[in-house]
């Protein structure tokens, strides 16, 4: 008991959890382990994955943004805007992420430099950037005149969907980046005290707006294949997507008091939350009980962080 | 009389170390018992077992006979176990009467009888002689009235055992006076105090018998505190005589190094100007709320400037950035090690290469084996204790973390002034010494130094020079050689009215 207990409650606990429930997943549900229901459990993580990466980040550094399911239907929209409008793909893709970086730009900047509340600052960004979604679209979803940008989305290398390659060399990059660079490092220093890491010579300020930058660009590029997928820019798209991505973080292990996150864990984090859906899907339960499952995994995810920093004290 | 508080053969393990092993004291009812020992040597967590905070693996806690067997601080509580730690416990927005009551409002369907809330706490505090306002909020309160607060409440809950960790570490001699008087009071009624302090006059002061921790171990255990002296407790706690703690030795000075004109800034409204030379320690001694930590963090840009200038040989240095202010030369170890100094939930080496990391990136990219090189030659070069620099840094007594502190501005580049606010706060006798040693070391390579600190015979033990401050401006500036108590005690005092008394106190 003891044994189990110490290795759950350490620091691989929630990939082992994790490993046990993919077992057991594989052997009873039928069709989950095949190569299909594989690259489109994958598939349908793409979006959270990529912006759980950047939202870490955020996270670690003790700030919350709820403005990513806003930005990125924006960007989407803004990107299969521009594209129509110029016939070419490349500059769509451009004024995404302009548009994703600016909004990300705001975010850091209000919240850093006039030190208003995060959560009040994103959920004001929130609304106001769906606005301009809904506004510049009328509310209408718009279609993709070029197909080649369909391509973004359906094309494949090595027989394995293009995003989920960019979803897999996102976490590879903020994976290093948290792990191994001054900037990853300064972001966990932030969060575990920032005063300290101020009177330390890290220019608190201008990291936390590089945070929020790097947060809007990086859901430009999940707008973008979003859009890609959907063969067009829906100005509702993604709705509700802030939460999804926060849980998948805090399944993860990311603290929201700052200073702890790892990308093993919430890759992990991500993989759980598209393991149950899909599998709720193959088991044809209906849609309105997988709210409440996915609320009690995040729970359960939290109770388990709960006390292992508990028994993580204890030591101390 | 009988022995009230009694701990038997206490034993307490982490993984790792063995914080307490076969502890056995006993106490007196209406004794002030003094708690020594080195950082590590198991106050805390001797402490913690009595608050019920953790429990101990082996032996048992009597009170008055009975064995206490509670498991959370609340059964401790219960028990009358009330223990006072550095941090205090209140709640800012709250006023006084209703911190005290806090927890067990009086009333009745949940509307507050503010005439009881109000009339007990202060028929409780001129009781026990704690001049404080229960209607004012305890935001608006010193530090030392905070105290007060904390103890009443104690009082309140008729507390058996109290047990107060540190008390004096942030007080001024005035306020520590006060806090004397009421344990005075205290003690008289018949409550326990289990007092731990690094100080010895307090100790001698106060106490009536002692324990020494040391390694987990009882060292020593007075049960006539006029039995033992200074030296002898001194080299319990130690295990070695340790002759002169200051270990100062004579220097010569260079150019001048740090120039400071005309600074003010919204806490200091009276420009101060001052300048310290190459290879000098200046110390600034004051009473709490002089503003010398004020000083520091404007000297620093930690706080913004309204107005002068610093400079360090001759170059200006840019305000209100710390960023800036390192890359010119001038660090500071902050007050408050744990809310403005380390990074807690970090390791030692992140906590270490925090600003020098950035030399040895390329890209942002952090090359791995040279920070933990850098980590490994402090933590060897500071002598840390830790088992590895992947240690949380939380974990490390409060003198490694101030060495860990000290590191991190060692290892960064061309470092030429150096600001240490209370270097030596909570920091046992031994450690103490080894802090003083890296501060001589770095004079001696020409570093210009600047030393903070409340401890009177600390500031005259290691500064060449001594600029005290009171009520935000500066009051005396007096070289090695015209050192005096006396004197300096004096200017430090803002009511002369007082000094006669105080200074006797302090002399004593």
């Amino acid at each position: 008991m003891t044994h189990l207990k110490r290795i759950l409650l350490g620091e691989q606990g929630l990939v082992v959890i994790f490993a046990v429930a993919f077992v057991i997943v594989s052997l009873t549900v039928p069709n989950f382990l095949s190569e299909r229901n594989m690259l489109g459990l994958l598939q349908s993580v793409v979006t959270i994955g990529i912006i759980a990466c950047t939202m870490m980040f955020c996270l670690a550094s003790r700030d919350f943004d709820l403005s990513v399911g806003s930005t990125v239907a924006f960007s989407g929209m803004v990107a299969v805007m521009a594209s129509n409008a110029t016939g070419s793909i490349l500059l769509g893709l451009l004024a995404a992420v302009l548009c994703g970086g600016f909004v990300g730009t705001v975010n850091g900047v209000v919240i850093a430099r006039f030190r208003i509340n995060a959560l009040i600052t994103t959920l004001a960004t929130m609304q106001i950037v769906r606005g301009f979604a809904l506004i510049a679209s009328d509310g209408r979803a718009v279609g993709i005149n070029d197909p080649s940008f369909y391509q973004l989305a359906l094309s494949r290398f090595l027989g394995i969907p293009t995003p989920i390659w960019v979803m897999g060399l996102f976490f590879i990059v903020f994976g290093f980046v948290l792990n191994r660079t001054v900037f990853g490092k300064n972001t966990l220093a932030i969060g575990g005290n920032p005063e300290a890491s101020r009177l330390a010579g890290v220019d608190v300020a201008r990291m936390r707006i590089w945070i929020f930058a790097l947060q809007g660009i990086v859901c430009a590029v999940a707008g973008v294949l979003l859009a890609s997928r959907i063969t067009s820019g829906q100005p509702n798209a993604a709705t509700g997507l802030e939460l999804s991505v926060i849980s998948a973080c805090v399944l993860g292990g990311v603290s929201l008091a700052g200073g702890r996150a790892a990308m093993t864990g919430v890759i992990v984090g991500v993989l759980i939350m598209g393991i149950a859906e899909n599998v709720m899907n193959l088991l044809n339960i209906q849609a309105f009980y997988q709210y409440v499952v996915r609320g009690l995994i995040l729970l359960l995810a939290v109770l388990l962080d709960n006390l292992r920093s508990a028994a993580g004290r204890q030591r101390v | 009389m009988q022995d009230f508080l009694e701990f038997r053969s206490i034993f307490k393990g982490y993984p790792g170390v063995q914080a307490l092993s076969d502890v056995s004291f006993a106490v007196r009812k209406g004794a002030v018992h003094g708690l020594m020992g080195e950082n590590g040597a198991g106050k805390s967590t001797l402490i913690r077992v009595l608050s019920g905070d953790q429990s101990a693996d082996e032996g048992d806690i009597r009170i008055d006979g009975e064995v206490q067997r509670y498991r959370s601080v609340r059964d401790a509580f219960h028990a009358g176990v009330i223990v006072i730690h550095q941090e205090l416990q209140l709640v800012p927005e709250l006023t006084v009467a209703e911190n005290l009551w806090l927890g067990h409002f009086p009333g009745k369907g949940g509307v507050i009888d503010r005439r009881k809330l109000i009339g007990v706490v202060s028929q409780k505090l001129a009781e026990i002689g704690i001049d404080v306002d229960p209607t004012a909020k305890v935001a608006s309160l010193s530090i030392g009235e905070r105290q007060m607060v904390e103890i009443a409440k104690a009082v309140m809950l008729e507390a058996r055992v109290i047990a107060l960790d540190e008390p004096t570490s942030s007080l001024s001699s005035r306020e520590s006076e006060i806090l004397f008087a009421l344990i005075d009071r205290l003690r008289a009624n018949g409550t326990v105090i289990l007092y731990v302090s690094h100080r010895l006059d307090e100790i001698f002061r106060l106490c009536d018998s002692l324990t020494v921790l040391r390694d987990g171990k009882l060292a020593a255990h007075h049960p006539e505190i006029s039995k033992v002296t200074r030296d002898q407790i001194i080299s319990e706690m130690v295990g070695r005589e340790i002759a002169n703690i200051w270990g100062w030795r004579g220097r010569s000075f260079g150019a001048e190094r740090l120039r400071v004109e005309s600074i003010a800034g919204p806490k200091l409204k009276v420009p101060l100007s001052f300048s310290v030379r190459r290879g000098e320690i200046v110390g600034f001694f004051g009473l709490i709320g002089a503003g010398r930590s004020e000083m520091a963090r404007l000297v620093y840009g930690a706080d913004a400037r309204s107005q002068g200038t610093v400079s360090v040989d001759g170059a200006t240095v840019p305000a209100d950035s710390p960023p800036k202010s390192i890359r010119a030369g001038i660090v500071l170890c902050p007050e408050d090690r744990k809310f403005d100094g380390i990074v807690q939930g970090r390791s030692i080496e992140e906590n270490m290469t925090i600003s020098a990391r950035r030399h040895f990136s390329r890209l942002g990219i952090i090359n791995p084996k040279r920070e933990s090189e850098l980590a490994d030659k402090f933590i060897a070069k500071l002598r840390v204790r830790t088992p590895s620099r992947r240690q949380d840094v939380v974990n490390l007594s409060g003198g490694n973390q101030q060495k860990v502190i000290l590191g991190r501005w060692l290892s960064e580049e061309g470092i030429k002034v150096l600001i240490v606010d209370e270097p030596t706060r909570g920091i046992d006798v031994g450690a103490k010494s080894e802090i003083y040693e890296i501060l001589y070391g770095l004079a001696e390579q020409g570093m210009a130094i600047v030393v903070i600190s409340s401890e009177l015979p600390e500031v005259m033990g290691i500064a060449d020079r001594i600029i005290v401050m009171c009520e935000g401006r500066l009051a005396a500036d007096m070289p090695r050689a015209e050192f005096d108590e006396r004197r300096i005690l004096a200017a430090a005092l803002p009511d002369i009215k007082n000094s006669k008394d105080l200074a006797l106190t302090q002399v004593q």
